[in-house]
Protein backbone atom coordinates (compact mmCIF):
# COMPACT_ATOMS: atom_id res chain seq x y z
CA UNK A 1 0.00 0.00 0.00
CA UNK A 2 1.27 3.06 -0.85
CA UNK A 3 0.73 5.64 1.61
CA UNK A 4 2.24 9.02 0.25
CA UNK A 5 0.95 10.14 -2.80
CA UNK A 6 2.11 12.80 -5.29
CA UNK A 7 -0.21 14.61 -7.97
CA UNK A 8 0.88 11.98 -11.26
CA UNK A 9 1.13 9.24 -8.61
CA UNK A 10 -2.63 9.98 -7.50
CA UNK A 11 -3.64 10.17 -11.27
CA UNK A 12 -2.24 6.73 -12.26
CA UNK A 13 -3.88 5.20 -8.99
CA UNK A 14 -7.12 6.68 -9.48
CA UNK A 15 -7.53 5.02 -12.84
CA UNK A 16 -6.21 1.67 -11.17
CA UNK A 17 -10.76 2.29 -11.16
CA UNK A 18 -10.50 0.51 -14.16
CA UNK A 19 -9.50 -2.35 -12.92
CA UNK A 20 -11.97 -2.99 -10.88
CA UNK A 21 -14.79 -5.08 -11.68
CA UNK A 22 -17.69 -3.34 -9.50
CA UNK A 23 -16.68 -0.02 -11.42
CA UNK A 24 -16.26 -1.59 -14.77
CA UNK A 25 -19.58 -3.92 -14.58
CA UNK A 26 -21.84 -0.97 -13.21
CA UNK A 27 -20.54 1.45 -15.94
CA UNK A 28 -20.80 -1.12 -19.06
CA UNK A 29 -24.15 -1.72 -17.47
CA UNK A 30 -25.19 1.71 -17.21
CA UNK A 31 -23.98 2.38 -21.16
CA UNK A 32 -25.22 -1.06 -22.54
CA UNK A 33 -29.18 0.82 -21.04
CA UNK A 34 -27.94 4.43 -23.21
CA UNK A 35 -27.11 3.10 -26.35
CA UNK A 36 -30.44 0.47 -26.24
CA UNK A 37 -32.53 3.50 -25.47
CA UNK A 38 -31.45 4.91 -28.40
CA UNK A 39 -30.71 2.18 -31.03
CA UNK A 40 -33.05 -0.19 -29.69
CA UNK A 41 -31.06 -3.03 -30.99
CA UNK A 42 -29.34 -4.95 -28.26
CA UNK A 43 -26.80 -6.38 -30.12
CA UNK A 44 -25.82 -3.04 -32.14
CA UNK A 45 -26.30 -1.45 -28.46
CA UNK A 46 -23.25 -4.09 -26.81
CA UNK A 47 -20.91 -3.88 -30.24
CA UNK A 48 -21.24 -0.19 -29.48
CA UNK A 49 -20.67 -0.51 -26.02
CA UNK A 50 -17.15 -2.68 -26.08
CA UNK A 51 -16.15 -0.30 -29.10
CA UNK A 52 -16.08 2.72 -26.79
CA UNK A 53 -14.66 0.71 -24.01
CA UNK A 54 -11.69 -0.48 -25.83
CA UNK A 55 -11.26 2.64 -27.27
CA UNK A 56 -11.47 4.70 -24.03
CA UNK A 57 -9.16 2.10 -22.40
CA UNK A 58 -6.06 2.84 -24.84
CA UNK A 59 -6.21 6.43 -23.26
CA UNK A 60 -7.46 5.13 -19.63
CA UNK A 61 -4.02 6.88 -17.80
CA UNK A 62 -4.49 9.61 -18.69
CA UNK A 63 -7.38 10.21 -16.38
CA UNK A 64 -7.42 11.31 -13.22
CA UNK A 65 -9.86 9.52 -11.24
CA UNK A 66 -13.36 7.24 -12.26
CA UNK A 67 -15.56 10.22 -12.75
CA UNK A 68 -13.07 11.91 -15.70
CA UNK A 69 -12.88 8.17 -17.10
CA UNK A 70 -16.29 7.60 -17.21
CA UNK A 71 -17.15 11.11 -18.67
CA UNK A 72 -14.45 10.71 -21.87
CA UNK A 73 -16.08 6.62 -22.39
CA UNK A 74 -19.50 8.49 -22.55
CA UNK A 75 -18.17 10.66 -25.29
CA UNK A 76 -16.97 8.21 -27.54
CA UNK A 77 -20.19 5.82 -26.95
CA UNK A 78 -22.29 8.81 -28.14
CA UNK A 79 -19.96 9.40 -31.23
CA UNK A 80 -20.66 5.85 -31.94
CA UNK A 81 -24.34 6.01 -31.61
CA UNK A 82 -23.99 8.98 -33.76
CA UNK A 83 -22.33 6.84 -36.54
CA UNK A 84 -24.94 3.86 -36.09
CA UNK A 85 -27.71 6.42 -36.65
CA UNK A 86 -26.52 7.84 -39.57
CA UNK A 87 -25.02 4.37 -41.05
CA UNK A 88 -28.69 3.68 -40.90
CA UNK A 89 -29.98 6.15 -43.07
CA UNK A 90 -27.34 4.42 -46.01
CA UNK A 91 -29.23 1.10 -45.01
CA UNK A 92 -32.55 3.01 -45.59
CA UNK A 93 -33.64 1.23 -42.22
CA UNK A 94 -35.15 5.49 -41.68
CA UNK A 95 -37.82 4.15 -43.89
CA UNK A 96 -38.61 1.94 -40.85
CA UNK A 97 -38.78 5.12 -38.51
CA UNK A 98 -41.22 6.59 -41.00
CA UNK A 99 -43.74 4.05 -40.96
CA UNK A 100 -44.22 4.16 -37.43
CA UNK A 101 -47.28 6.19 -37.21
CA UNK A 102 -47.74 5.56 -33.32
CA UNK A 103 -47.15 10.26 -33.97
CA UNK A 104 -51.04 10.43 -34.35
CA UNK A 105 -52.30 12.21 -30.70
CA UNK A 106 -54.43 14.59 -29.51
CA UNK A 107 -53.49 16.73 -26.96
CA UNK A 108 -57.20 17.22 -25.72
CA UNK A 109 -55.88 15.51 -21.92
CA UNK A 110 -53.17 18.31 -21.58
CA UNK A 111 -55.07 21.37 -23.08
CA UNK A 112 -58.97 22.36 -23.55
CA UNK A 113 -60.43 23.41 -26.90
CA UNK A 114 -59.29 26.95 -26.61
CA UNK A 115 -55.63 25.52 -26.23
CA UNK A 116 -55.09 26.71 -22.78
CA UNK A 117 -54.11 24.42 -19.82
CA UNK A 118 -56.26 21.97 -18.40
CA UNK A 119 -56.51 22.50 -14.70
CA UNK A 120 -54.90 19.72 -13.82
CA UNK A 121 -52.06 19.53 -16.64
CA UNK A 122 -51.27 23.19 -15.30
CA UNK A 123 -47.14 22.78 -14.98
CA UNK A 124 -46.13 23.26 -11.83
CA UNK A 125 -42.97 24.84 -10.75
CA UNK A 126 -40.50 22.21 -9.87
CA UNK A 127 -38.60 22.53 -6.85
CA UNK A 128 -34.31 22.01 -7.41
CA UNK A 129 -34.04 20.25 -10.31
CA UNK A 130 -29.84 20.13 -10.10
CA UNK A 131 -30.64 18.62 -6.46
CA UNK A 132 -32.29 15.65 -8.28
CA UNK A 133 -29.54 14.92 -10.45
CA UNK A 134 -27.35 13.87 -7.37
CA UNK A 135 -30.59 10.85 -6.77
CA UNK A 136 -30.46 7.19 -8.60
CA UNK A 137 -33.92 7.37 -7.91
CA UNK A 138 -34.34 10.37 -10.07
CA UNK A 139 -32.23 8.66 -12.64
CA UNK A 140 -34.84 5.84 -12.34
CA UNK A 141 -37.89 7.98 -13.10
CA UNK A 142 -36.06 9.81 -15.79
CA UNK A 143 -35.29 6.56 -18.03
CA UNK A 144 -38.95 5.37 -17.08
CA UNK A 145 -40.25 8.56 -18.76
CA UNK A 146 -38.12 8.39 -21.90
CA UNK A 147 -39.49 4.51 -22.05
CA UNK A 148 -43.13 5.98 -21.88
CA UNK A 149 -42.34 7.95 -25.22
CA UNK A 150 -43.51 6.76 -28.49
CA UNK A 151 -40.37 4.97 -29.80
CA UNK A 152 -40.49 7.39 -32.72
CA UNK A 153 -40.32 10.43 -30.32
CA UNK A 154 -37.88 8.86 -28.14
CA UNK A 155 -35.49 8.56 -31.15
CA UNK A 156 -35.84 12.02 -32.21
CA UNK A 157 -35.44 13.10 -28.63
CA UNK A 158 -32.73 11.27 -28.25
CA UNK A 159 -30.28 12.21 -30.95
CA UNK A 160 -31.25 15.86 -30.13
CA UNK A 161 -30.69 16.28 -26.72
CA UNK A 162 -28.07 13.05 -26.14
CA UNK A 163 -25.99 12.65 -28.92
CA UNK A 164 -26.74 16.61 -29.61
CA UNK A 165 -26.82 16.45 -33.29
CA UNK A 166 -28.57 19.51 -35.33
CA UNK A 167 -31.99 19.27 -36.71
CA UNK A 168 -30.58 19.16 -40.59
CA UNK A 169 -28.63 16.36 -39.36
CA UNK A 170 -31.39 14.48 -37.23
CA UNK A 171 -33.92 15.21 -40.29
CA UNK A 172 -31.32 13.54 -42.72
CA UNK A 173 -30.88 10.53 -40.98
CA UNK A 174 -34.66 10.08 -39.87
CA UNK A 175 -35.67 10.99 -43.27
CA UNK A 176 -38.18 13.79 -41.79
CA UNK A 177 -39.11 17.59 -42.37
CA UNK A 178 -37.61 20.14 -40.04
CA UNK A 179 -41.48 20.58 -39.14
CA UNK A 180 -42.08 16.96 -38.45
CA UNK A 181 -39.10 16.91 -36.62
CA UNK A 182 -40.24 20.10 -34.38
CA UNK A 183 -43.83 18.70 -34.12
CA UNK A 184 -42.19 15.47 -32.46
CA UNK A 185 -40.06 17.45 -29.99
CA UNK A 186 -42.78 18.75 -29.14
CA UNK A 187 -44.45 15.79 -28.18
CA UNK A 188 -41.72 14.52 -26.53
CA UNK A 189 -41.27 17.50 -24.34
CA UNK A 190 -44.41 17.79 -23.15
CA UNK A 191 -44.92 14.48 -22.46
CA UNK A 192 -41.27 13.86 -20.81
CA UNK A 193 -42.35 17.19 -18.52
CA UNK A 194 -45.32 15.72 -17.60
CA UNK A 195 -44.25 12.50 -16.69
CA UNK A 196 -41.34 13.90 -14.50
CA UNK A 197 -43.45 16.08 -12.97
CA UNK A 198 -46.23 13.66 -11.86
CA UNK A 199 -42.90 10.65 -11.33
CA UNK A 200 -40.88 13.10 -9.39
CA UNK A 201 -41.33 16.68 -8.81
CA UNK A 202 -44.92 17.12 -7.84
CA UNK A 203 -45.88 13.84 -6.66
CA UNK A 204 -48.17 13.05 -4.60
CA UNK A 205 -51.55 15.50 -4.20
CA UNK A 206 -51.30 18.39 -6.63
CA UNK A 207 -52.47 21.88 -5.45
CA UNK A 208 -55.23 23.65 -7.68
CA UNK B 1 -53.06 36.07 -28.97
CA UNK B 2 -51.47 32.88 -27.96
CA UNK B 3 -52.71 30.17 -26.45
CA UNK B 4 -50.81 27.77 -24.07
CA UNK B 5 -50.48 25.20 -26.27
CA UNK B 6 -48.93 26.95 -29.20
CA UNK B 7 -46.80 28.68 -26.55
CA UNK B 8 -45.24 25.55 -25.72
CA UNK B 9 -44.66 25.20 -29.01
CA UNK B 10 -42.73 28.12 -29.21
CA UNK B 11 -40.91 27.55 -26.26
CA UNK B 12 -39.67 23.86 -27.74
CA UNK B 13 -38.83 25.29 -31.13
CA UNK B 14 -36.51 27.96 -29.23
CA UNK B 15 -34.46 25.08 -28.09
CA UNK B 16 -34.01 24.25 -31.68
CA UNK B 17 -34.22 28.22 -33.80
CA UNK B 18 -34.14 31.67 -33.03
CA UNK B 19 -37.72 32.37 -32.97
CA UNK B 20 -38.79 35.84 -34.88
CA UNK B 21 -39.25 38.98 -33.15
CA UNK B 22 -42.77 38.49 -33.94
CA UNK B 23 -42.66 35.20 -32.00
CA UNK B 24 -40.30 36.42 -28.94
CA UNK B 25 -42.85 38.93 -28.40
CA UNK B 26 -46.00 37.57 -28.31
CA UNK B 27 -44.07 34.58 -26.43
CA UNK B 28 -43.02 37.16 -23.93
CA UNK B 29 -46.65 38.37 -23.35
CA UNK B 30 -47.89 34.85 -22.73
CA UNK B 31 -45.34 34.50 -20.46
CA UNK B 32 -46.21 37.31 -18.64
CA UNK B 33 -50.06 36.33 -18.03
CA UNK B 34 -49.56 32.61 -17.81
CA UNK B 35 -47.44 31.25 -14.48
CA UNK B 36 -48.50 27.25 -16.17
CA UNK B 37 -46.30 28.26 -19.45
CA UNK B 38 -43.86 30.18 -17.12
CA UNK B 39 -43.08 26.78 -15.46
CA UNK B 40 -42.69 25.06 -18.73
CA UNK B 41 -40.17 27.54 -20.32
CA UNK B 42 -38.05 26.81 -16.95
CA UNK B 43 -38.85 22.68 -17.61
CA UNK B 44 -37.64 23.28 -20.78
CA UNK B 45 -34.63 24.46 -19.68
CA UNK B 46 -34.42 22.26 -17.15
CA UNK B 47 -34.81 19.13 -19.44
CA UNK B 48 -31.86 19.80 -21.75
CA UNK B 49 -30.00 20.55 -18.94
CA UNK B 50 -31.01 16.98 -17.50
CA UNK B 51 -30.53 15.22 -20.91
CA UNK B 52 -26.88 16.44 -20.87
CA UNK B 53 -25.60 15.04 -17.53
CA UNK B 54 -27.37 11.94 -18.91
CA UNK B 55 -25.66 11.69 -21.38
CA UNK B 56 -22.17 12.23 -19.56
CA UNK B 57 -23.03 9.33 -17.86
CA UNK B 58 -22.89 10.87 -14.86
CA UNK B 59 -26.74 10.20 -14.09
CA UNK B 60 -27.85 6.37 -14.66
CA UNK B 61 -29.37 4.40 -12.80
CA UNK B 62 -26.66 2.26 -10.88
CA UNK B 63 -23.88 4.48 -11.70
CA UNK B 64 -21.20 4.38 -8.45
CA UNK B 65 -21.00 7.30 -6.84
CA UNK B 66 -19.64 10.87 -8.13
CA UNK B 67 -15.55 10.92 -7.43
CA UNK B 68 -14.91 14.26 -8.39
CA UNK B 69 -12.66 13.47 -10.76
CA UNK B 70 -11.42 16.92 -11.05
CA UNK B 71 -7.92 16.88 -12.99
CA UNK B 72 -5.38 17.97 -10.07
CA UNK B 73 -3.89 20.61 -12.66
CA UNK B 74 -1.09 18.06 -13.82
Amino acid sequence: MTEHIRTDEQQRSSSQGLHDPVFITALRRQMLRFATLQLSNAELAEDAVQEALIGAMKNADSFAGNAAFKTWVFAILKNKIGDILRQRQALQEASRLLHSDEEEEDFDELFDARGHWQPDERPQAWGNPEGAMHTQQFWRVFEACLDNLPSQQARLFMMREFVEMDSPEICAVAGISVSNLNVSLHRARLRLRECLENKWFVSGDQVC
Amino acid sequence: MLNCHNATRLMSEKLERKLSLREAINLRFHLMMCSGCSNFDAQMGSLRQLSRVYAKGKGAAGAPPPDDGEEPGA
